[in-house]
């Protein structure tokens, strides 16, 4: 037992209110320097480095629903960096760096959890290309290795080598995969940054957004309006919906993306494990229920049901990889909305209306990034000027066709 | 142990008492009978801690004994997790308890509870991470303590399967209000089908008293039971849930070892209430059960719960299980009645004559254990003086049984999955349910109706509107009227000490849930994901209507603006093995399968597909390849190309349709000649490629990769879905075996077994297509050139594919023909520079960047992609696929390895090998376009060493292309 939690036994009144991780409800200013849209792991990780390190603090960060009730509470919390391109690589592994210490940083337990990440080639295609991502990722300094089956066997004793008839040839071994408590993350982020003097207004819906001569002026919401000198969108999932009120389109097209878990047992399972062709990936969480996720829904849908079809597929190849599984009881199965790109890659900075920020695009990398996106759209707001580090990202390169492709490397195929 | 005397005839209606077995729980030997759930007939021999719980590892036993708490849940074999209330017991069966450290009775983690004030609600948040570094010690602690059953890593799958139904109404829950719109619908002349979770039908009435005497229930579930039986509309499945629901009626149904998929027309859901619990201290007790949970016990399994019983409640309901437990020969020491008001005077006088003693206005504070929590010994009774509030002191009773029961819960699942919400009336203090999609109906208790002919009725309601949209009835529905609130507003009794548990499942207590929302999780959705109530194996079923009440208060805001989380699938927790099913996963092989295989070839995997990638070992693979392809090119060689995706498309507007869909131009294609076809997407990406044949004026047969002809037919017929041309397009791949005959001498053994097709170069030259028969085949051929050397594909119906590759042999002996396998194909095609679509192109590679824009007409109108075409190649060019090669005896670059320009990425080999034929090593990688040209030299970096390759001019071989032309 560690001392820090005598405390709170030895302690009859815990909790005080004053010592609460998030603030009660208060009422909306009429002006803020930054409006946020969105309270997820990327708003308030915004919101978070903006009063930390720009000073910056006259920040409201508005949401429609609960903090973090979005994607970051409907992902499978993967973080890995073992992407494709040289953009790429270098943005998510700083995400990585980050994550690491955030924990401490906050004062707040975000449970990150170093597993590995074992993505499974079946193919020679397959190796090829996780060949390639093994050089990126090194070249970067990333701890990537491509292991074969022996060494596939010795870290996934348990794992069928031959499933759906597809032979397992080899591995991409991402030894900084890891996972942590999403909703912890997000709930990290506010705290800091409500304590640092950051609003967080849930129950918050921006219904419209002021633009006036090309700039923004302000957002309308379900409280009234309320002016601002600039607006930072970050809502996953809604992201064309949310852009098209301040009259930006968006290159993006959104399809749900259905995850599952299981009951908990027992731990068996330390790494990731993900097979691309077979459009299954699992992990199991720190109380020992098993998470599944894999391919989208097929068809373009703002609609966060679950389906049967996605669920069906999945489950056969999850019982391929791991046939022991059949015997497993799946107890809940949820979808989140899904952002996709052209070419998988986030689109991040400016927009075509000024002092409008936009952090979009997230598709199904979203919870890994949410440290350094804060970081760099912070760096945007308070300086004015893209960072390099995000600069591939623009919304731009659509216009240009400079598209940073990331197909190959993301782990849900679609 | 002994076998307890079970209670007489009528009660246990599920066991066969002729039928005795035996089986183990925890190494001890016990028996039952045949229909014993595993909990009844280790209740039966005493046997009450059945699990330990997730948290503080306290003894658990049943709560609702039918599989709606996690408390039962129990080891059966390997397999974790099993519901012991709801799983039937088996001659031989070895069961034991989860989630111990040592044994079930004496569970050396039981401390844990002790410690349970220094482990506030999301304790693991506050700690176990400084100093920096040490939650990866403390991680792995935690691990090992989480989790509830062992896994059994070795478990083979059985054999599970599925099936589909179709209905026009489906009915879920078969107990009155269910079989009652069964009967209605079914007498307008439906197709209804009943589901019933349980193994017999009836719901509450098989153990509910709705009467003073006892007798309603089973006279009224005959009556119901012989209507349905008689009539032949109506099907019944029992044992069989209903797992979720999915847009327009699309219903898992899991019985037994088969999940069935049900469409049906019109859903009436009578899925009824679940009972809840009373939150006070020790609530969790083993002895501590709902009362419906101990009228099932008795009426199902002849179970005698206890000797001397206290009855707590918020409503009539448990004044009369006091009375079927008093006829079943329990002695009730009390009723505990939450409310002020009496219950009806005939129920409450004949109470009082069985010399029941009522202590109205009062509630159990505290439930007192035995030594260990091993059993309820007693209660401590206090009068309520306000809301959760009691006064100082009260009187304690003895004995081994409490039964609960603060109200009800609508079993809402299925209905929110599909759309309906939750509304909490403060008047009834219950939630009841509202804005159901369009043919989806409600009754019964599940619709907030508790008295029998009100539920009956609602019953018939439901059917009148499902029969209104199935057009079969226009009948007007009956009102209903129901005075009972069997829900108790408050039934909640917070103890300074703590162990008053909201939820069982993740041991959480009722001031965990408002520490939640003072802490600033005020969202009830945020105390669920701060405090993880309602996540455990039971989802909520108890915790969800405390939990509302206790955040709505602790926020100050309403029990229906709080709500309940969302409710998902499964309704309950569903096997793995019943989604997966048979699971299908076909390999694919060609008409020439077998051939390979007696040939010694090395089989590997193209997606679904095998095909050789040598004929020979794999310890000799460059051997092998390097001989398949020198024969190639000085004799003549044979490989099975079936796999290539096959697409045909006829009519008036095929030519056009070619045109839109590939780079090239096809409305000029001469009949009878084949033209590459590159396929771009809308970014202007390569995608695909393959040959496109004409046939006749409005027929054109394409090849596609053998990866790719999936994406590339169903982007087809998107596009013509919204082009509406006047085209047939049909997948024909595996309608087709086809083999490429390649090499100087591949003329001469063609020209042995060609009828009907002159095979002179004149007569079929290069790039053309022909018809002909091949060894008595009708085949199509085609002339193309892919490995560099004069060659055809000869495409024949599958069926003749082995006599096909027979007769080449055979023809082919004189001239020394050999079969090759796709590796060596690669070669040879790397040899003259072909690109594979997908090997050396990436999700970026445009015509321009794979020096294919000789295969793009820029001229015509449209083809998909042209547009991102134009603009990307009116844009300096940043990096292009260039071939290089490397001195034999070099080392020798893999696919994948990285091209370098200083300290920066330009690019990565995407083909290399070794090749006998210029005696070097080649390949292609993508490069800086500043190094594109030959003569340049560019930068490999191979396991951290630096290679210097040229650049050269493509192919590597045949520059000339003389002989593919010969």
């Amino acid at each position: 037992m560690p001392f820090s939690l005598l405390k709170y036994g030895l302690n009859k009144d815990y909790p005080f209110e004053k010592n609460a991780d998030l603030p009660a409800p208060s009422a909306l200013k009429q002006h803020y320097d930054v409006v946020i849209i969105g309270a997820g792991g990327h708003g308030v990780a915004t919101a978070y480095y903006l009063a930390k390190y720009h000073g910056i603090t006259n920040v409201a960060v508005l949401e429609k629903g609960y903090l973090g009730g979005g994607n970051t509470a409907r992902n499978t919390a993967v973080i890995r960096s073992n992407y494709l391109t040289s953009e790429g690589v270098k943005f998510y592994s700083e995400s990585v760096k980050l994550f690491q210490g955030l924990s401490n940083e906050f004062d707040f337990n975000i449970m990150y959890s170093r597993r590995g990440q074992l993505t499974l080639a079946h193919t020679d295609a397959a190796i090829r290309g996780f060949r390639q991502r093994t050089e990126v990722n090194k070249h970067f300094g990333g701890k990537t290795e491509l292991i074969d089956p022996q060494q596939i066997r010795e870290l996934v004793p348990s794992l069928n080598m031959n499933p759906a008839d597809q032979p397992v040839l080899a591995g991409l071994w991402h030894i900084d995969g890891a996972t942590a408590r999403h909703d912890a993350v997000a709930w990290g982020y506010a705290k800091g940054a409500t304590q640092r003097g950051v609003e967080l207004h849930q129950l918050t819906e921006v219904t419209g957004v002021d633009v006036e001569k090309g700039k923004v002026t302000g957002v309308q919401t379900n409280r009234g309006k309320v002016s601002c000198g600039c607006v930072v969108q970050a809502v996953a999932g809604h992201s064309s919906i949310v852009a098209g009120m301040a009259g930006i389109r968006m290159p993006i097209t959104t399809y749900p993306l259905q995850a599952m878990v299981t009951q908990p047992v027992k731990p068996f399972l330390d790494p990731l494990v993900s097979s691309p062709a077979l459009h299954c990936y699992v992990q199991q969480t720190g109380r020992g229920e098993l998470v599944f996720g894999g391919g989208s829904d097929p068809y373009p849908l703002y609609n966060t049901r679950s389906t049967m079809d996605l669920k069906e597929s999945l489950l056969a190849h999850a019982v391929e990889l791991f046939p022991f599984m059949a015997n497993m009881r799946l107890m809940r199965q949820w979808a989140g909305l899904t952002d996709m790109t052209s070419d998988y890659s986030p689109i991040m900075g400016l927009s075509p209306v000024d002092n409008y920020y936009l952090d979009a695009g997230w598709g199904t990398w979203g919870f890994k990034s949410t440290p350094i996106c804060g970081k760099t759209m912070a760096e945007l707001v308070a300086t004015g000027k893209v960072p390099e580090l995000i600069a591939p990202f623009a919304m731009s390169r659509f216009d240009t066709f400079r598209q940073v492709n990331e197909m190959g490397a993301t782990a849900a195929s679609h | 142990m002994s076998i307890e005397k079970r209670l007489n005839a009528p009660m246990g209606l599920l066991i066969d008492r002729a039928k005795p077995v035996s089986f183990s729980f925890e190494g001890q030997q016990y028996s039952g009978f045949e229909g014993d759930s595993i909990a009844s007939a280790l209740l039966s021999n005493q046997q009450w801690l059945m699990s330990r719980s997730f948290k503080y590892h306290r003894p658990r036993a049943p709560l609702t004994m039918a599989g709606q708490d996690a408390n039962t849940l129990v080891q059966l074999g390997g397999e974790p997790n099993v519901l012991a209330d709801r799983e039937k017991v088996a001659q031989g069966m070895t069961i034991e308890g989860q989630n111990y450290n040592g044994s079930l009775a004496k569970d050396k983690d039981a401390y844990l509870g002790r410690f349970g004030r220094f482990m506030p609600v999301g304790f693991y948040y506050r700690s176990f991470f400084k100093p920096m570094g040490v939650w990866d010690k403390w991680e792995n602690f935690i691990r090992d303590k989480a989790g509830l059953g062992k896994l059994d890593l070795t478990f083979e799958p059985e054999y599970y399967d599925k099936k589909y139904l179709f209905t026009d109404v489906v009915v879920i829950g078969s107990g009155p209000a269910g079989l009652s719109a069964a009967l209605k619908a079914a007498d307008a002349g439906a197709k209804v089908l009943v589901v019933e979770e349980m193994p017999l039908v009836g719901g509450s009435l098989t153990y509910n008293r709705f009467d003073i005497e006892g007798v309603k229930a089973t006279q009224l579930r005959n009556e119901l039971i012989a209507k349905v039986t008689a009539n032949a509309n109506i099907e019944v499945m029992t044992d069989t849930v209903c797992n979720a629901w999915f847009t327009d009626n699309y219903l898992p149904l899991i019985q037994g070892k088969r999940l069935y998929k049900l469409r049906a027309k019109e859903c009436i859901v009578a899925s009824g209430a679940y009972e809840q619990h009373v939150v006070f201290r020790n609530n969790d007790l083993p002895g501590i059960m709902l009362c419906s949970a101990v009228t099932r016990l008795m009426k199902y399994y002849a179970v005698k719960p206890g000797q001397k019983a206290v009855v707590l409640t918020g409503n009539d309901d448990g004044y009369l299980t006091a009375l079927e437990l008093l006829e079943n020969g329990v002695e009730v020491a009390a009723i505990v009645d939450l409310r002020q008001q009496h219950p009806w005077p005939e129920l409450l006088g004949k109470v009082k004559q069985k010399g029941i003693k009522v202590v109205q206005n009062s509630t159990v504070y505290e439930a007192l254990p035995s030594k260990g929590n091993q059993h309820i010994t007693g209660v401590d009774i206090r009068t309520i003086v306000g809301e959760g509030e009691v006064s100082a002191a009260g009187m304690t009773l003895d004995c081994d049984l409490l039964c609960m029961s603060a109200g009800y819960m609508p079993a809402y699942q299925l209905l929110c999955q599909a759309g309906a919400q939750l509304s909490y009336k403060d008047e009834l203090a219950e939630f009841q349910l509202s804005g159901l999609p369009q043919g989806v109906h409600i009754a019964g208790s599940v619709n907030g109706l508790h008295t029998l002919d009100a539920v009956l009725a609602d019953g018939e309601n439901a059917a009148l509107r499902a029969l209104h949209n199935l057009k079969l009835s226009d009948e007007a529905e009956q009102p209903v009227v129901c005075q009972a609130k069997p829900n108790f507003s408050w039934p909640i009794f917070s103890h300074p000490e703590g162990k008053d548990f909201v939820d069982y499942d993740e041991d959480l207590q009722a001031k965990d849930i408002v520490n939640a929302t003072r802490l600033g999780y005020r969202d009830v959705q945020l105390v669920k994901r701060f405090s993880t109530v309602g996540m455990g194996p039971s989802q909520g079923r108890h915790s969800a209507l405390p939990t509302a009440r206790l955040v709505a208060k602790s926020t100050d805001r309403t029990v229906t603006q709080t709500g309940v989380t969302t409710a998902r699938p499964p309704f309950a927790p569903e096997k793995l093995a019943h989604i997966a099913g048979r699971i299908f996963d076909p390999r694919r092989h060609t008409a020439m399968h077998h051939r390979h295989l007696e040939l010694g070839a090395k089989m590997i995997a193209a997606g679904n597909w095998r095909r050789p990638a040598y004929y020979g070992d794999a310890a000799q693979r460059d051997r092998w390849i390097r001989e398949e392809a020198e024969h190639v090119r000085s004799k003549v060689g044979l490989i099975d190309v079936s796999t290539l995706g096959g697409i045909e498309l006829r009519g008036p507007d095929a030519a056009e349709f070619m045109n839109r869909i590939y780079t090239f131009a096809f409305l000029k294609q001469p009949v009878g000649k084949t033209r590459y076809a590159v396929l771009t997407n809308e970014h202007g990406v390569v995608i695909d490629d393959g040959v496109a044949c004409r046939i006749s004026e409005d027929h054109f047969y394409v090849t596609a990769t053998t990866s790719g002809v999936e994406r590339v037919y169903r982007d087809m017929t998107k596009w013509n879905a919204q082009w509406r041309l006047d085209v047939d397009i049909l997948h024909v791949t595996s309608a087709f075996a086809a083999v490429n005959l390649a090499g100087p001498d591949s003329r001469k053994v063609l020209e042995k077994l060609a009828e009907n097709v002159d095979l002179s170069s004149e007569g079929f030259p290069y790039l053309a297509y022909r018809e002909g028969e091949v060894a008595g085949i009708p085949a199509r051929m085609l002339r193309v050139g892919f490995v560099g050397e004069l060659g055809y594909e000869i495409h024949v119906p599958t069926r003749y594919g082995e006599a096909l590759w027979d007769a080449l042999m055979e023809a082919g002996k004189a001239f020394d023909i050999k079969p090759f396998g796709v590796e060596t194909q690669r070669l040879l095609r790397l040899e003259k520079g072909h690109v594979i679509v997908s090997q050396d192109t990436d999700g970026m590679s445009h015509p321009g960047e794979l020096d294919l824009t000789w295969a793009v007409n820029r001229k015509k109108p449209f083809f998909i992609g042209c547009r991102s075409v134009d603009i990307v190649m009116a844009q300096p060019q940043t990096r292009k696929l260039v071939g290089f090669t490397l001195p034999a005896g070099s080392i020798k670059p893999e696919e994948g390895h990285l091209v370098l320009k200083g300290d920066k990425i330009a690019g990565n080999v995407t083909s290399c090998e070794y090749s006998s034929a210029n005696q070097s090593i080649i390949g292609l990688a993508f490069a800086d376009i500043a190094d594109s040209k030959p003569g340049a030299k560019i930068s490999i970096r191979v396991d951290g060493q630096e290679l210097m390759a040229d650049v050269v001019k493509l192919p590597f071989y045949d520059p000339e292309n003389l002989r593919q032309e010969m």
